[in-house]
């Protein structure tokens, strides 16, 4: 059984072109060819995953396309999706030495996509060490990033790995939360179907919602992997949230991309301005929007957003309204929002509202984008897990919780950082679990 | 303004300037050659005129490095492919039209007495300037008896080269091949036949490569390949040699057209440095075109109004006297590699190419404090790339967290950590790290007092049992 995946949708396509086409094999080589091949390289040490940067770009310029494909899924077995959706500016590409000199530093990401898509396009497989050669059983909890990393690397030493995933489909925020025009969820599935060759199983629909889940897991197999994301998008706590019309940006986000969300009209407003709530307003936008506001509580020098997620946001014509807080939604006879805001200003450290700026915004949609809310309760009330500030707690070189059986990684124990934070966390827990399990074995 | 006229080059040629067409598919007709004076080209050695051949296609093929295209560059060609009438024709209306500009005739006939009587005689009176004979082609005519196949034997090359000089009014030049152990050989034969002047170096005798999907080395000719002529930028240090060598002994010293991946105004500097009183190119026309006299002789003016040289004869042959034998070195001049701090950009390339390469001397230990001596003392590469392998990143999502990441390192635009330092006790001065430095300055060879006078090999060696027969200098 393969990963499901979602038929083609020309609409969308068109909608969410891509913000970085494909490099032409040529212009890859060129590219390839102005890397100076650094001595470990920053670009590798800035990289959570560690790819080697410099090694696959030598072998694009070589034409050892599958050598170097191979080189990065070494490093990092979602190389394909991290190509696309890393922010390379303040990774890889940021450290590039090519910067000191005044130079345009080398096109890291576009160059790794190059690669991992000609590996694709042949039909690629990743070979693994013969499934079960170590007798180990390894449970993932979530169908994200870590979890992916962690069962990939798990079933690439000879271990067996099973995915559990409440959702109809894998990849989490991959295949449901990265802005289209860099990633598609078709593309992220089909990087899923490798790790699934790769001997990973699946459970769809698999909730773990009880204690009862998670003895059953732990009945079935040695460790357990948490790479649980986060949870639901936190609420304004302003009246009338309920409303029609009142939609999260995950939501919204996931809805478009996969078919369900085809078109919007009229005013948009995003309440938030973390890289989340810039995806939100771009895709608003490219939905059919004709006007879309950014709202935040602090001023454009605050955002929490990527800079160059900011500077983009700009050129897709969202507006930004700083220093405004909403109050309430109401809606008028007509069905339409009206979102009550109010003018706020610092004072010590603490927002407060300036008289008389209360400023009403007609709209036909308003999208909370103010971060997700941690879901790890269960894990702390049955697995003795210390969890801090809603995050788990993990030894960061191995992963492993203070429950030795569990291991956690990606946005669960980081509070939402990237796609290849998760991974790097998955794949040291796995190299970690496998470790123990090689010294108790002994 | 500097005057690069050419005046008596071999006794009578003259030229607007010292560039000239090589004889070569640039030069195949009159039409082209015409065009190329028009561009600002001073000269032109006609393709070489003989027998008509049939060609093969294709012809070329090229290396490419790193991205770049024709770095080297060969071809199996032939001779002119067009009867000598009308090359000859051709010649005399180019003449007509540009009587200031030098023609000179290359030839290739079999190697009979007659023959090569009749060929100069017609060249001449087409109004060639001089003659220049073509010894050097390596492919296809050497397997006729013509070409290489006279340009490697000292004795026909003397024989057919002293046959011209009998019939020739106009400067006879020869064109060396460099397929040969020791170019000097034939130059000296021609010098003994009475030629007035030389060219090298011809191309050099190549596979360029082999197409890994065909098998078929190329260029393909219907499945098969030939051995063709290299040139291009790759061969421009094997040129320098032999120009060099060719100019330095007595026995084979005449005025010498410089070729060899000649493409800018510095190549042929360089080429006049050693001695030559005009240079040919060939390549860098076959890839850009004519255009690139204009750039060739604005900036050997220029070059030579910032070093005050007036003509060409004030600079020809000025390095000359900086090549000289190893043994003649100083053995005692010592220079060290000095990294400028605040150029570096941290690729640490000098650091692997020294451990690997070199002599271990360049290492990476500022920080942890540096330690002079021998390799066992320091980390090596692989050490210190494991230990990054280990470390644990993250990716700086907040405002605070990229604004460390981006944070300057102190004076350097480079961590301190990643600045590479050189050990000058164990540095035995090889260059090689400047070589590899990606950034124009950044490493420096400096001068250190060794404290030791100036000895060479041959003083340290002189009067011991194992010392080498004194030789001429």
């Amino acid at each position: 059984m393969s990963v499901t995946t979602l038929p083609d949708d020309p609409q969308l396509r068109e909608r969410f072109t891509e913000l970085k086409p494909p490099l032409t094999p040529q212009a890859a080589t060129i590219e390839a060819n102005r890397c100076l091949y650094c001595f470990d390289a920053p670009c590798t040490v800035a990289c959570p995953t560690h790819i080697d940067v410099p090694g696959f770009i030598k072998r694009i310029a070589s034409g050892n396309l599958r050598g170097s494909a191979m080189r990065i899924l070494d490093a990092n077995i979602l190389g394909g999706s991290c190509s696309r959706a890393c922010p390379v500016d303040i990774l890889c590409e940021g450290a590039c030495v090519m910067h000191k000199q005044g130079r345009h530093p080398i096109r890291i990401g576009q160059l790794q996509r190059h690669a991992i898509d000609a590996f694709h396009d042949a039909g690629g497989d990743v070979q693994t060490a013969p499934r079960g050669s170590r007798h180990v059983r390894v449970a993932c909890i979530g169908a994200g990033p870590a979890s992916l990393a962690c069962a990939a690397e798990s079933c690439r030493q000879g271990a067996m790995a099973t995915v559990v995933e409440r959702r109809a489909l894998p990849g989490g925020l991959n295949t449901y939360g990265v802005a289209e025009y860099k990633l598609r969820a078709s593309e992220s599935l089909r990087e899923i179907e490798m790790i699934r060759r790769m001997g990973v199983e699946f459970r769809f629909g698999a909730g773990i919602e009880t204690a009862e889940d998670l003895k059953e897991l732990e009945s079935e197999f040695d460790f357990i992997f948490l790479g649980l994301g986060l949870g639901a998008m936190q609420q304004l706590n302003i009246p009338g949230e309920e409303s029609e019309g009142v939609m999260n940006a995950l939501e919204l986000i996931a809805g478009y991309k996969t078919g369900r969300i085809r078109e919007l009209a009229g005013t948009v407003v995003v309440v938030g301005a973390g890289n989340t709530a810039i995806d939100a307003a771009n895709a608003a936008r490219r939905l059919g929007a004709e006007t879309v506001y950014l709202l935040y509580r602090r001023g454009e020098r605050d955002i929490p957003a990527f800079e160059s997620e900011y500077e983009h946001s700009k050129v897709e014509g969202v507006q930004f309204l700083w220093h405004r807080q909403p109050m309430g939604i109401r809606a008028d006879a007509h069905g339409v929002l009206l979102l009550d805001t109010v003018q706020v200003r610092e004072v010590n450290n603490e927002l407060v509202p300036v008289p008389d700026s209360k400023f009403t915004i007609a709209c036909h949609l308003v999208v909370p984008a103010i971060g997700q809310s941690p879901i790890t309760d269960l894990m702390r009330d049955f697995c003795r897990i210390e969890v801090h500030d809603g995050q788990i707690v993990t030894n960061r070189a191995t992963g492993q919780t203070g429950n030795p059986r569990y291991f956690a990684g990606g946005d669960c124990i980081n509070g939402g950082r990237e796609v290849v934070d998760a991974v790097a966390d998955g794949k040291r827990s796995a190299l970690a679990m496998l470790k123990i399990a090689e010294a108790m074995y002994a | 303004m500097p005057d690069i006229r050419v005046r008596g080059f071999a006794g009578r040629i003259n030229s607007p300037n010292p560039f000239w067409l090589a004889s070569a598919p640039p030069t195949n007709c009159g039409e082209q050659i015409m065009r190329a004076f028009d561009a600002g080209w001073g000269g032109a050695v006609w393709k070489t005129i003989g027998e008509p051949v049939t060609n093969v296609s294709s012809r070329y093929s090229a290396t490419d490095w790193n991205g770049m295209r024709i770095m080297g560059f060969n071809n199996i060609e032939l001779i002119s492919d067009r009867t000598v009438e009308t090359n000859l024709r051709e010649m005399a209306e180019v003449k007509k039209r540009y009587p200031h500009h030098a023609v000179i005739a290359s030839l290739m006939v079999a190697s009979t007495r007659e023959a090569w009587h009749e060929i100069v005689a017609r060249a001449e009176d087409a109004g060639a300037d001089g003659l220049e004979l073509n010894f050097g082609c390596p492919h296809g005519m050497s397997e006729r008896g013509m070409g290489s196949a006279v340009g490697q034997v000292p004795e026909y090359a003397e024989m057919i080269t002293a046959w011209v000089k009998e019939k020739a009014r106009t400067p006879v030049l020869v064109k060396l091949t460099p397929n040969i152990t020791d170019i000097r050989a034939v130059a000296r034969a021609a010098k003994r036949g009475g030629a007035d002047g030389l060219a090298a170096i011809n191309t050099i005798n190549s596979i360029t490569g082999v197409d890994l999907d065909t098998l078929v080395p190329r260029p393909n000719v219907d499945g098969k390949t030939s051995h063709g002529g290299y040139c291009g930028p790759a061969v421009k240090p094997i040129a320098l040699n032999m120009v060099q060598q060719v100019i330095a002994d007595p026995e084979s010293a005449l005025p010498l057209s410089g070729i060899g991946g000649i493409e800018t105004w510095r190549d042929a500097a360089e080429f006049m440095l050693l001695g030559c009183g005009t240079v040919q190119v060939c390549t860098a026309v076959m890839h850009y075109g004519y255009r690139i006299v204009e750039d060739m002789a604005e900036g050997l003016e220029s070059w030579m109004r910032s070093k005050k040289f007036d003509r060409i004869e004030d600079f020809r042959g000025l390095s000359l006297n900086r090549v000289t034998d190893w043994k003649h070195l100083n053995l005692n001049y010592k220079i060290v590699a000095r990294i400028v701090e605040s150029k570096c950009i941290g690729c640490d390339l000098c650091h692997i190419a020294c451990w690997d390469g070199a002599h271990q001397c360049i290492h990476l230990d500022r920080v942890t404090g540096p330690v002079n001596g021998h390799v066992e003392l320091h980390p090596t590469p692989a050490q210190n790339e494991g230990q990054s392998r280990e470390s644990i990143t993250v990716t700086p999502v907040t405002r605070k967290e990229r604004a460390t990441a981006s944070a300057t390192h102190g004076p350097y635009m480079t961590a301190i950590e990643r600045i590479p330092r050189v050990d000058e006790t164990e540095c035995v001065g090889c260059n090689l790290c400047s070589l590899v430095c990606p950034v124009d300055q950044c490493i420096t060879m400096v001068r250190v007092d060794s404290g030791v006078p100036s000895e060479t090999w041959e003083e340290r060696t002189r009067g011991a049992s194992c010392a080498p027969e004194p030789q001429r200098s």
